[in-house]
């Protein structure tokens, strides 16, 4: 890990709320600057989004003397996970705690990462053996911090908030907070819903209370699950989007956090 | 002996009980199930297995609720399908949570602050209704907050906890909600009542490609342990604009949503559920979405596959009697 500058880990205590989605949105948004060099490790055994949501589906991962090779979108983003090395991506991976958690040692031991300035991970919901392992395995380096993602209902924030006290727990900063999900424009009248109440008051009430950072939040916005199905960046499919300025003021600030937080490990 | 007490979580440091360390650890010290560690020795069958088959004898219908994926509304169709088979009240529901990293149940079943005490009969369940009775790990924490971090080996002893020492009674339908996946609680729960009998699985997806290639997995993991696929829910499936009634499509179908990927791998494809915004008002609220909106094309939707899980349960009579 000596040659990784920041470590960004993407986590939720709740399923679904588009951890991977913005773990992909995050890794093409940072590789936009081709003088940066992107690392996108996906530690979600189970079920890993991230090879179809970077449209490298059917890819293989290749060995050498110097190790496991990433899986390259473009020159200056490469991509691990467990979606490749399964012979058909319907395989299911049943596996109990300790084989994952062996796995994730590999990905990380293994892989022939090289430079590289910007290393997220992206992680199956929960607080257990992959988040415990991450952090067992990482602990040592320096992690720039988590970003949280989350919905604006209330039973998604009681996960978060979990996921909250475990970063606390393993002394993991946490950079902020990003609510998903944040409403639906209707494309023919313009009129705002909210999809998942905010009845609590939502990230922003959450961050509040909780005294971390609330980094801002993504609207719905249909075309982007039609990216992440098509392995197509969302951010370059749908400029015009208000969910693309969205995500991109969102990575600004993460960036903007990693600067000021420079890893210590060079 | 008719004494009370209120059921908490093992010990901080619990070694886990399918550990080498089970029963003989500093932190084992008072633990009551210290004995039953630490005679449980690498030899021979789990003597757990028999009690639990012995539990479940009162149990007529088992339906585990699956998805690969999470956040598809596996717990708030858990949540619904409990209180839609409550209904009639001459039956007796149970609603088992086995998320142990991310309890939803007792929220939106309205139980929150809820404890489990326990008597000489077992772990009683906190009940909703009279006829239908709840287990979470989220009614052992001293607060909604506190995260539970544990590895798999103490997921699995709570999970055996569950199914051994919680006095159900007799039970017309048992619904187990489990977290995203396919790991240690999928195969713990199949191994704990795999010799008991499931009726099946209910597998949730939501419309798009990316869930869809989870739920295959799921799908996939129930062929392989011989689970039986009742069927498969979409949610999310749709969103009329309040306004102006236009439909869209939140999470598009690219790849022809659940119905095709039900049709191509032969398993039944029980209906869809669209986005409602009450739905997630009333999980907040811990309401039955059921009763609080009844007008609503959800709940009719809801309605005809609950009645389609009670007729599959009525073709395959439980063994277990």
């Amino acid at each position: 890990m000596k040659g990784v500058k920041h470590k960004i880990l993407v986590l939720s205590g709740k399923g679904g709320v588009g951890k991977s989605t913005f773990s992909a949105q995050l890794a093409h948004g940072l590789a936009a600057d081709d003088t940066k060099q992107v690392a996108l490790l996906d530690i979600d055994i189970c079920g890993p989004s991230i090879p179809k949501m970077m449209g490298l589906e059917g890819e293989q991962v290749h060995q050498s003397g110097s190790g496991w090779s990433p899986v390259y979108v473009e020159e200056n983003l490469g991509v691990m996970s467990v979606g490749f090395l399964l012979s058909s991506p319907d395989d299911a991976v049943i596996w109990r705690g300790p084989k994952k958690n062996g796995l994730i040692k590999q990905f990380l031991r293994d892989v022939d990462w090289g430079e590289v300035d910007y290393l997220i991970v992206d992680t199956p919901p929960g607080t257990s053996d992959e988040h415990l392992s991450i952090m067992q395995y990482l602990g040592a380096t320096h992690i720039d911090g988590a970003v949280i993602i989350t919905t604006p209902q209330e039973v998604a924030l009681q996960d978060v908030r979990k996921e909250i006290n475990f970063c606390h727990k393993v002394k993991l900063p946490v950079i902020g907070v990003v609510e998903n999900m944040s409403g639906f424009i209707c494309p023919k009248c313009k009129n705002e819903s909210e999809i998942f109440p905010p009845t609590t008051g939502g990230a922003e009430m959450m961050c509040k209370n909780l005294n971390v950072s609330f980094l801002g939040k993504v609207p719905l916005d249909p075309q982007i699950g039609k990216s992440c199905d098509n392995g197509q960046s969302f951010l370059s499919e749908v400029p015009e989007s208000p969910a693309t300025s969205s995500y991109k003021n969102i990575i600004q600030r993460i960036q903007d956090y990693c600067g000021l937080h420079q890893s210590q490990e060079k």
